[in-house]
């Protein structure tokens, strides 16, 4: 069992109870699992980073640099993307950005080889959901409080033909209902297609030198090579979803902000 | 795929814990200490921005006492050439007087010399003449026997002297 659970690429997901098995809440199950732990880790991993770089000097050491380049990173998304009005959503786009950074990169990190497994949460659309339904509320609740139901106009854009509005009123509706969906699949596809490219092909080597040191040449090699390709590629992918996640949302805040 | 497998039996399990630990992560680091680092780049662009501002007000003032500084220079400059052109005046003025009184003091003198100078040879041509007369009239009473008048014998030598 333990053998045949190993060539398979998408044992990696298994969600496995590690304590609380019977901790409920309303009747809902909340056991601590270990998509929990690195969550745990990740938020852990994300203070320290941060902490580190709270020394508050006015000339900054490499730790406080690189704290404050994330800071001016989200800081100027922000800005373009929204405007002087974006400043207040700094805490919360720095703190989405970086979770996901940190729970990425640490679901990459290579700790199996010390008999760890890492667990890469942000593979599972029942945790990119979460989050991707947070920003979506978040946008939901700006722009009906600061527009009212004039927010309705975003789905008009400006110099639509009257007899088109009805149409084009439902299209765009369509397109601003699927964001949460296209948010937290976008990244659970992305973390998890490369999880499992990195699986396949080390189940490649393995199975390769398992089958004598002429398969290992022709299949194993290449397909090592091939992953440390794809573990390169990876962490990019890592850093570009986690972008492209905080980036879509200072979009959507754009349009609550200041509609189009 | 255990994403969906194991939905309907971990998903509360997600949804709570993704929502304590983003919690944690939004009120610790989003909310606590996001805002004090961005404060620290905030007041340290403010202190550059400020010392940029001092700096330059600073060669301002330095280009204005620069410029007052050369102005003053130029001015004494010019007066002290003012002075000295003044000066050289004077000295040419103080030597030409005493070179004049030089002149004339040296004029004076000439002129006294050559004054004495015409009354000796007047002197000397008047006693050539009265010895010239006397040795005429000697030779003239020993030669010719002649005893000739005084008068005649000057006027015959002065004309021989003027006429030669």
């Amino acid at each position: 069992m333990a053998a045949e659970a190993k060539l398979d690429p998408m044992h990696q997901f298994q969600l496995e109870k590690l304590a609380g098995a019977d901790w409920n809440i309303a009747g809902y199950n909340v056991a601590f699992t270990n998509s929990a732990l690195w969550m745990a880790i990740a938020t852990l991993a994300l203070i320290v980073f941060v902490a580190g770089g709270m020394k508050r000097a006015v000339v900054p050491g490499r730790w406080q640099m690189a704290v404050e380049t994330f800071t001016g990173f989200i800081d100027g998304m922000l800005a373009a993307n929204v405007g002087k009005a974006g400043k207040k959503y700094v805490p919360y786009i720095f703190s989405l950005f970086m979770f996901i950074l940190f729970a990425n990169f640490l679901g990459l990190m290579p700790l199996g080889v010390v008999g760890v497994h890492a667990f890469t949460f942000t593979s599972h659309f029942s945790a990119t959901g979460v989050l991707a339904v947070m920003s979506f509320g978040i946008v939901l609740i700006v722009g009906f409080a600061r527009h009212g139901l004039h927010f309705f106009s975003l789905f008009v854009p400006h110099g639509t033909p009257v007899g088109m509005i009805p149409i084009i009123f439902v299209v765009e509706l369509i397109s601003f209902l699927v964001r949460p969906f296209s948010l937290g699949l976008r990244l659970f596809v992305a973390m998890m297609a490369g999880h499992v490219l990195l699986e396949v092909l080390s189940s490649f080597v393995i199975s390769g030198g398992n089958n004598g040191p002429i398969m290992f040449v022709i299949a194993g090699v290449p397909s090592f090579v091939l992953m440390v390709g794809i573990c390169a590629l990876e962490l990019l992918v890592a850093g570009i979803q986690a972008y492209v996640f905080a980036l879509l949302t200072c979009v959507y805040l754009n349009d609550a902000e200041n509609l189009h | 795929m255990p994403q969906i497998a194991q939905l309907g039996e971990f998903y509360s399990s997600q949804i709570f814990w993704l929502l304590v630990f983003f919690g944690i992560t939004f009120f610790v680091v989003g909310r606590g200490m996001v805002p004090k680092v961005m404060d620290t780049v905030a007041s340290r662009d403010k202190q550059i921005a400020d010392d940029l501002k001092a700096a330059e007000s600073a060669r301002a003032q330095a280009d204005q006492e620069e410029a007052s500084w050369r102005a003053r220079e130029n001015a004494n400059r010019a007066e002290a050439q003012g002075l000295i052109a003044d000066a050289r005046a004077k000295a040419a003025a103080a030597t030409a007087q005493r070179l004049a009184v030089a002149q004339a003091g040296i004029d004076a003198t000439i002129a006294g010399a050559e004054t004495r100078i015409a009354d000796a040879r007047r002197a000397a041509a008047d006693e050539i003449e009265t010895v010239a007369a006397e040795v005429t009239r000697d030779i003239v009473s020993r030669i010719a026997g002649l005893s000739l008048d005084d008068a005649a014998v000057r006027g015959a030598v002065k004309e021989n002297l003027v006429h030669g």
